[in-house]
């Protein structure tokens, strides 16, 4: 397994602290959006743009990159954080989202946003596509990847399960689907609104390799995906335990903020505590 | 009188025609696809036989995708395929795909906007004593809506063998439309085809009837006993219900001024649905529209249930002289 160095951890864990701000930013500016899973996500797309993923910003369509399928589509703030950050497009274009005639539409589509993959959103959906960009990827014997990013609340629907079973059949070892296990989803706390545990069980049950993380926890993220890379003949699932609204005080754990407006100082709090935790960083970064 | 350019096969009403299912032609069509283009798979719902895709599964075993029981997964699967190049068929009866597939058809494929061609067989009550569970009268009205969706009901094996080959010269989603039961070959390899061309099958000005699926091969019977009556009545074989061919549709309403539309299929939102909506906005014109009137299907034989659903030649007979009337009282 790769070393990863402390002055890599710190960076990605910098960058991490950058998206957040630009999704507190960017959501606050549209007046409408998700805060609680973009938060959260933020260390594994700081892992995956600028440590993991095989890409090219300026050639987004290049054949051998590794595909990132976004399946809850709703967290799209903290991907175009993560694409602009990259280069695939100007940071100030972060402002447009939501907005008449953006390419950073409320949940993402592809025929606007070159590196974008696919089209989604509505919930279940996004494993099966990249199952089937996985099967034509072995078909076509490719080197790369396929990561299927899901959320935990999604796995309430039947077609995730249906993506599963064919997966493990078809032992796709060239797909790594991640769940962002917060616990939370629109009307509660997963557990209530349907208890998804044993969730590592069910996985294993559908042969698939199961790794768990702390999915806020930059070396562990780092040390899962560098596992899965190294199985083969079974799909893997990455259970990334993550708090949603990660980095805000008033936002963490608390499902409310799934998604709703900020109202009058939240925006300015909210950015304060992340500049903090910027600014903590880079003093650690410098010792 | 009959169109010679079309050319249909000669003794078009022989009692012993020769009947082939619809299912079949794509069977036949779908192995020359594959040997055409390499990207071109298909996937299959566990119904390989009854979907009539043994022949490629044998042909190209590394491209049939057996799917199971998953026609969500079907649909979501392939607009994941399509994305890397592929051209994946995808099969099972209609009620399931497009009919349990909705969603995924729509947001992953046509929003997505890949390259997918929804193959479903078994529409119609027609399907017989599986009974209304399994006959889907409702999958053209959920197709049409889609932005950029092709839909295409051929109207015998034949045509369904040549309409197979041509989905492939469209880059975009296309639904084709096929049947399970037995059903007249009445076209010729010379019968011209092509997507989104309606054919004028027989010459006619006091009514047009506008059929697609084996029903055109009704309308045709119909026609000749109006011409018994002395009633002229024109045959157009539309096909393609999306994209309309709206100039022919609209040369053959001012032509005749009454129009019988039939299909096997809930009369609203399929090819008479289509026709109307057109029509009433460039040039109304009486409209009689043949198929399923706001009902579930049941089982039966087939002919039982054409009959009894209003789709027969009776029917049809009946629709065209109630359209003619209306015109002239006009």
């Amino acid at each position: 397994m790769e070393h990863i160095h402390d002055e890599e951890i710190k960076k990605l864990e910098l960058i991490a602290n950058r998206l957040r701000q630009h999704v507190i930013e960017s959501v606050a500016h549209a007046g409408s959006g998700h805060q609680g899973g973009p938060l959260g996500m933020a260390d594994i797309f700081s892992a995956l743009y600028f440590h993991i993923l095989n890409h090219n910003p300026k050639n987004p369509q290049w054949d051998e990159r590794d595909r990132l399928i976004l399946s809850n589509g709703h967290i799209c703030p903290v991907r175009y954080a993560a694409m602009a950050e990259a280069g695939y497009f100007p940071i100030s274009e972060l402002k447009t989202l939501r907005q008449f005639g953006s390419r950073l539409q409320g949940h993402p589509e592809r025929l606007r946003l070159p590196g974008s993959e696919t089209t989604s959103g509505p919930l279940g959906a996004g494993l099966a596509q990249a199952v089937g960009v996985a099967l034509a990827g072995k078909f076509d014997k490719k080197k790369w990847y396929v990561y299927a990013l899901t959320s935990d609340g999604e796995h309430e629907a039947g077609l995730h399960y249906e993506a599963m079973l064919f997966a493990g059949k078809n032992k796709l070892d060239n797909l790594i689907c991640v769940v962002d296990r917060n616990n939370i989803q629109i009307d509660g706390n997963t557990e209530d609104i349907m208890p998804l545990e044993p969730l590592r069980e069910k996985y294993e049950a559908f042969n698939w390799h199961v790794i768990e993380i702390n999915g806020n926890d930059m070396e562990d993220v780092i040390r899962g995906f560098e596992e899965a890379k190294s199985i083969h003949q079974k799909p893997i699932c990455i259970i990334a335990h993550t708090i949603p609204g990660r980095g805000v005080s008033f936002m963490e754990n608390n499902y409310v903020w799934h998604s709703q407006p900020f109202k009058e100082g939240e925006v300015e709090q909210a950015l304060a505590e992340l500049r903090t935790i910027e600014e903590k960083l880079i003093t650690e970064h410098a010792q | 009188m009959l169109n010679k350019k079309v050319k249909l096969i000669e003794n078009l009403f022989d009692p012993a025609i020769k009947e082939v299912p619809t299912r079949n032609g794509y069977g036949e069509g779908v192995v020359e696809a594959g040997k055409k283009n390499p990207n071109v798979f298909v996937l299959c719902a566990d119904l390989t036989e009854s979907t009539r895709n043994l022949d490629f599964k044998k042909e190209f075993p590394e491209r049939f995708v057996q799917m199971g029981v998953h026609e969500q997964l079907l649909a979501a699967m392939a607009a994941g395929m399509a994305l890397e190049g592929k051209i994946p068929f995808i099969t099972s009866y209609a009620m399931f795909c497009p009919g349990r597939a909705w969603e995924m058809i729509r947001t992953n494929i046509c929003l997505n906007g890949v390259n997918v061609k929804i193959i479903g067989s078994h529409a119609g009550v027609s399907v017989g004593p599986d009974g209304a569970t399994h006959q889907a009268i409702e999958d053209i009205a959920i197709m049409r809506p889609i932005p950029n969706m092709t839909i295409v009901a051929p109207c015998d094996a034949l045509e369904a063998r040549k309409a197979t080959l041509a989905l492939l010269d469209i880059d975009g989603p296309c639904y084709m439309r096929l049947a399970r039961e037995k059903t007249p070959v009445f076209t010729t390899e010379e019968t011209p085809f092509e997507i989104g061309k309606a054919s004028i099958f027989k010459e006619g000005d006091d009514v047009a009837i506008i059929a697609c699926g084996p029903l055109v091969y009704n309308a045709l019977r119909t026609a000749e006993e109006l011409a018994e009556e002395g009633i002229e009545a024109m045959v157009i074989n539309s096909h393609t219900i999306k994209p309309l061919d709206e100039e022919t549709i609209l040369g053959v309403a001012k032509k005749c001024g009454a129009i019988v539309t039939v299909e096997e299929h809930q009369v609203t939102g399929g090819l008479g649905g289509a026709v109307a909506e057109y029509l009433g906005q460039v040039c109304p014109t009486i409209i009689e529209r043949i198929g399923v009137q706001n009902q579930f299907g049941q089982s039966g034989t087939p002919k039982e249930l054409i009959e009894h659903y209003g789709m027969g030649v009776s029917a049809i007979k009946e629709a065209a002289q109630k359209a003619i009337k209306a015109k002239k009282t006009k």
